[in-house]
C-alpha cells in the first residue's frame, strides 16, 4: 500500500468516525482543537486504524499521533 | 413557607408520538402504538409485539457525532429533554446554572449495546470488541449527564433506577429538591429501550408479557378480563418542575402544581404486589396527605394498569381501600393500553399526561377494555376519552422489588 493509498483511507476513517466533511480533514489538522475529538474519539480512531490496516498501534505510541499526518506517517511507516 | 412545585413543561416520546402534542393527540383519539417488533429479529420469542417509537432520528435532536454512541435509551432521553424545555420555554442563563438541575431514571439502561458488545467481544476478543465509549453509553445516569452537558445544568444530577417506577420517583425526589431550596428548577422523569433480545427475552422468561402476536393493538388491554400480561414499551416522559413563585415572575404556563409524594416498600415478593396491594394503598394514602387532600378530593387517576393479571386486579383493590365510597366516582385510566409498558419510563410519561389532563380538561381512555372482570369494576373511562375538567390526580407507579412511587398534581389557584 502505497502513502497515498494510506492517506486516502485515513482521511476516510478520521471522516466516517467523526462526522466530519472531508475539507476539514487538512494533514495539519489537530484531533484535539481542530477536529473536536476528545481522549475516547481519538481511540476510537486508533482502534478502527488497527482494524482497518492489521497493525497493532501500543498506547505509548497512540499518545504521540495528534494531527493527521501524525496518523498517516505512523500506518504508513507500520504497515507491512 | 413550604416551597411549592410547579409543572410548567412536558416533554413525551412515546410509541404514540414523537413530540408532547403528538403524544397527547394521539392518546385523546384512544390510539394504540403496539406494533411487530422491528428492532430485533424477534421469530423465535414467545413474544413478537411491543410499542416501538417509530421513525425515531436522533440526529434531530443530537449532533451527527454526538448521537453515534449513546445507548437508544439515552437518545430518547435527550429528546424528551429537548421538547420539554421547548413546551416550557425556560432558559438556564450561565449565572443561574448550579440552580438547574436534572433527575432521569431507567430501569434496566444500554440494553442492545450491551448486547452488540458482547457478540463483539467474542468475535473479536477485548481490543476489538469494545467501543471507547461503551460504558458511558450503557449506564444509566447518563441520561441525565447528556441533558445536563447539553443545557449547562450544573445543579443536582441523578438517575432513579425503581424498575418501573424509576421516572415517578425520579421525579418525585427532584420535587424534594426544590422544596428543600436545592434547586429551583429540574428537568425530571424517566426512560427506557428495553426492546431488545435481553429485554423481552427475560420478562417473557417471567411470564409477564402478553403473547398476542396476532393482534398488537389489541395486547395490551388493563383490567380486561382477557388480559394476559403487559407489553414492552420504549421511550422517554420529561418533565419541568419549577419553583412555583420562579415559574411566575417569567410567566410561564403552569400545568400543574407537583402537590404531593410518596415512595414506600411492599416488602413482599421480588415481583408480585403484596396481598390487596398493601404497599400500594399505603403509599397512595401517604401522597395524598403529603398533598394535603383527602381522597374524594381526587378526580382522576392514571393508574399503573400494566394489563398482567396480579397488578391490575390488585390495584383496583388498593384504590378501593383507600378511596372507599369514592372508588366508584373517581375516573381511572391506564393509558399503557396505548403506549405499552415504558418500565423505567413508564412514570415520567404517565405524569405528564396527568398534567396534561389537568391543563387541557381531558382524560385519555383505557382501549381494549371489552370484558367486564369481576375484579376490576370501577370507572376505567373505557376505550372513549372524556372531557371532563379535573383538578386533582394521581399517578400510580408501582416497581419490581416491591417499591412504589404515588404523585399527586393539582389544578394551580393561582394562588
Amino acid at each position: 500500500m502505497d502513502k497515498a493509498e494510506i492517506a486516502k483511507k485515513v482521511n476516510e476513517i478520521i471522516c466516517a468516525q467523526l462526522e466530519v466533511a472531508p475539507d476539514q480533514v487538512k494533514p495539519a489538522a489537530s484531533f484535539a482543537e481542530d477536529l473536536k475529538a476528545d481522549s475516547l474519539a481519538v481511540v476510537e480512531l486508533v482502534l478502527q486504524m488497527e482494524e482497518t490496516f492489521k497493525i497493532e498501534i501500543p498506547d505509548e505510541d497512540a499518545e504521540q499521533i495528534k494531527t493527521v499526518q501524525d496518523a498517516i506517517d505512523y500506518v504508513s511507516s507500520h504497515v507491512s | 413557607m413550604k416551597r411549592r412545585i410547579a409543572i410548567t413543561g412536558v416533554g413525551l416520546v412515546t410509541p404514540v408520538g414523537i413530540g408532547t402534542q403528538q403524544t397527547w393527540g394521539a392518546l385523546l383519539r384512544g390510539t394504540s402504538g403496539i406494533g411487530p417488533i422491528t428492532l430485533f429479529d424477534c421469530r423465535e420469542f414467545a413474544t413478537r409485539i411491543a410499542g416501538e417509537v417509530k421513525n425515531f432520528d436522533p440526529t434531530q435532536f443530537m449532533d451527527k457525532r454526538e448521537a453515534k454512541w449513546p445507548d437508544r435509551f439515552l437518545q430518547l432521553a435527550v429528546a424528551a429533554a429537548h421538547f420539554a424545555k421547548e413546551d416550557s420555554g425556560i432558559e438556564v442563563p450561565e449565572a443561574e446554572a448550579d440552580r438547574f438541575g436534572c433527575f432521569v431514571g431507567a430501569g434496566l439502561g444500554g440494553v442492545s449495546t450491551m448486547e452488540r458488545t458482547y457478540a463483539a467481544l467474542r468475535e473479536k476478543g477485548p481490543r476489538h470488541g469494545f467501543s471507547p465509549y461503551f460504558v458511558p453509553a450503557i449506564i444509566v445516569n447518563m441520561a441525565p449527564g447528556l441533558i445536563s452537558i447539553k443545557y449547562r445544568l450544573k445543579g443536582p444530577n441523578l438517575s432513579q433506577v425503581s424498575a418501573c417506577s424509576s421516572g415517578a420517583h425520579a421525579i418525585g425526589d427532584a420535587a424534594r429538591v426544590i422544596e428543600r431550596g436545592d434547586a429551583d428548577v429540574m428537568f425530571a422523569g424517566g426512560c427506557e429501550s428495553t426492546v431488545t433480545e435481553l429485554g423481552v427475552g427475560g420478562f417473557n422468561a417471567a411470564r409477564a408479557l402478553s403473547t398476542r402476536n396476532e393482534e398488537p393493538t389489541r395486547a395490551s388491554r388493563p383490567f380486561d378480563a382477557e388480559r394476559d400480561g403487559f407489553v414492552v414499551g420504549e421511550g422517554s416522559g420529561i418533565v419541568v418542575l419549577e419553583e412555583l413563585e420562579r415559574a411566575k415572575r417569567r410567566g410561564a404556563r403552569i400545568y400543574a402544581e407537583l402537590l404531593g409524594y410518596a415512595l414506600n416498600s411492599d416488602a413482599h415478593h421480588i415481583t408480585a404486589p403484596a396481598p390487596e396491594g398493601e404497599g400500594a394503598q399505603r403509599c397512595m394514602r401517604r401522597a395524598l396527605q403529603d398533598a394535603g387532600v383527602g381522597p374524594e378530593d381526587i378526580d382522576y387517576i392514571n393508574a399503573h394498569g400494566t394489563s398482567t393479571r396480579f397488578n391490575d386486579a390488585t390495584e383496583t383493590l388498593a384504590i378501593k381501600r383507600v378511596f372507599g365510597d369514592h372508588a366508584r366516582r373517581v375516573m381511572i385510566s391506564s393509558t399503557k393500553s396505548m403506549t405499552g409498558h415504558l418500565l423505567g419510563a413508564a412514570g415520567g410519561i404517565e405524569t405528564g399526561f396527568s398534567a396534561l389532563a389537568i391543563h387541557h380538561g381531558a382524560l385519555p381512555p383505557t382501549i381494549n377494555y371489552e370484558n367486564p372482570d369481576p375484579d376490576c369494576d370501577l370507572d376505567y373511562i373505557p376505550n372513549t376519552a372524556r372531557e371532563r375538567r379535573v383538578d386533582a390526580v394521581l399517578s400510580n407507579s408501582f416497581g419490581f422489588g416491591g417499591t412504589n412511587a404515588c404523585l399527586v398534581l393539582r389544578r394551580y389557584r393561582g394562588d
